[in-house]
């Protein structure tokens, strides 16, 4: 497959490199400074970001998002989707954009009722010595 | 038979009826589809860790206070440094394999062979780091104690308000009590590997030392460990079957069977990813060098095995958050 035509611009065009060999080295830097903020927020766990949104702690939610961006430039710079046609794009993309958010939904409203069930429903499950 | 209705398709591409809608090769095309349906199997794993976790969301064991080791740092308290790091060798080896990619379309075969070597190398420190994980998981640290109920039991101090390791305090006795096999007695069974501090050694110890207290695996407002007075550790201790040390796949010193159960089989289910990453980044390498794809012209299986390398990268990404961070 002669000829690559790699996209040079990340952040909706807002940077634009000169090779592609400068884009990896800048996705890595990028990477890199979500990770450092990752493990920072991890170990100092400021006492405002532990209340809790939507049932998850706003730390938690920090640590999804991103995560979300971090697999994003992964699959588009690394992985070169960025320089895929739309229609492999979509091919890839939809199915595990459908799928798994679905499958986190039903899986983890189960679980917190059961969570519910356990805790203020059955007692006779746990057999203490109280 | 018409001979002349053989149409010619070039070879490379799916032709797609002229227009090219994917415009990708077919082994490409497949590694998508492949990498496609792994991701759907990963995220049935997370999902079900997550699944348990919301089911026992009031004593899930906390990950800070489990993998806190660090090479060349002893006792000391180093939570997330290690995975953190392993996260950065994986990045960057993803890094040296984008490059190598990029040397093959520009048919480099030396700079390809050279970031290929490079990517074997992160590949094979951070199946190295895994191992030494599991290793720390399985010895366990502390030790605790399981109860009636199942519940797991670990040791405090209420002096010096930390946690303190089963064999600071247990009681030392002689005893020449050993380990069941089956080739003795009569009915060929055995019992499971003895642990090296009985319960006896731990209860007397506890007895002995008032200021020992329990941590329970419930978690309280702050998603701190609940600790107990020393008259409500009693009552607990009472109820005492068996000393728990480091963890296996029935039951751990970190609280509920289920977290070593999804670290196991996840963690351990992307180590053998990683592996065989290994395994066919060497098998690309040797043909790199034996200038098989120089032959061909082109250097798309590199290309092909990148984006499996770099699905690795992506998964642990994910582990990293689900299992360590949140």
């Amino acid at each position: 497959m002669a000829g690559h035509n790699h996209k040079l611009e990340i952040f909706r065009g807002r940077l634009k490199f000169k090779s592609n060999v400068q884009k990896i080295w800048g996705v890595l830097v990028f990477l890199s400074i979500i990770t450092i903020v990752e493990v920072a927020l991890g170990i100092i766990k400021p006492e405002i970001l532990l209340n809790y949104f939507l049932g998850i702690k706003l730390i938690n939610w920090i640590f999804i998002i991103l995560t979300i961006v971090k697999a994003y430039y992964i699959t588009w710079d690394f992985m070169h989707v960025r320089d895929e046609k739309p229609f492999l794009k979509n091919t890839i993309v939809l199915p595990l954009l459908i799928l798994i958010p679905f499958l986190l939904f039903i899986l983890l409203y189960e679980g917190s009722y059961i969570f519910n069930i356990m805790f203020d429903g059955l007692k006779a499950w746990n057999f203490d010595i109280y | 038979m018409q001979a002349s209705t053989i149409t010619k398709t070039k070879q490379n591409s799916w032709g797609g009826g002229g227009a090219k809608p994917l415009d990708a090769g077919y082994g490409k095309l497949m590694m998508w589809f492949f990498i496609v349906s792994d991701a759907l199997t990963f995220s049935g794993f997370l999902v079900s860790y997550g699944f348990s976790r919301f089911k026992n969301i009031d004593s899930w064991p906390i990950a800070d206070e489990v993998f806190t080791h660090f090479p060349f740092l002893h006792g000391i308290d180093a939570p997330m440094y290690y995975v953190a790091l392993m996260t950065f060798v994986l990045i960057f080896s993803s890094v040296t394999m984008v490059l190598a990619v990029d040397a093959g379309h520009n048919n480099d075969k030396n700079r390809v062979a050279f970031y290929m070597l490079l990517t074997i190398i992160g590949g094979a420190i951070f199946v190295g780091s895994q191992a030494w994980e599991w290793k720390n998981f399985i010895k366990g640290e502390y030790g605790a104690v399981e109860i009636q109920n199942g519940e797991i039991l670990q040791f405090y101090n209420l002096e010096e308000s930390k946690r303190i390791p089963i064999d600071e305090f247990a009681y030392s006795s002689q005893q020449d009590r050993v380990t069941h096999d089956d080739n003795v007695g009569i009915w060929y069974e055995s019992e499971y590997k003895l642990p090296e501090i009985t319960l006896d050694e731990v209860m007397t110890g506890f007895n002995n030392d008032l200021a020992l207290t329990v941590r329970l695996e419930a978690l309280d407002d702050r998603g701190q460990k609940i600790i107990l007075s020393r008259e409500e550790a009693e009552i607990k201790m009472s109820s005492a079957t068996r000393v728990v040390k480091g963890a296996n796949l029935i039951r751990n010193e970190y609280g509920n069977p289920l977290f070593a159960d999804f670290f196991f089989f996840i963690t351990g289910f992307h180590g053998f990813h990683v592996f065989s990453g290994v395994v066919i980044n060497i098998i690309i390498f040797i043909n790199v060098l034996l200038g098989t794809y120089e032959k061909r012209g082109h250097y798309d299986m590199v290309e092909k095995v990148g984006l499996y390398w770099h699905f690795v990268d992506l998964v642990w990404v994910f582990v990293f958050t689900f299992f360590y961070l949140v």
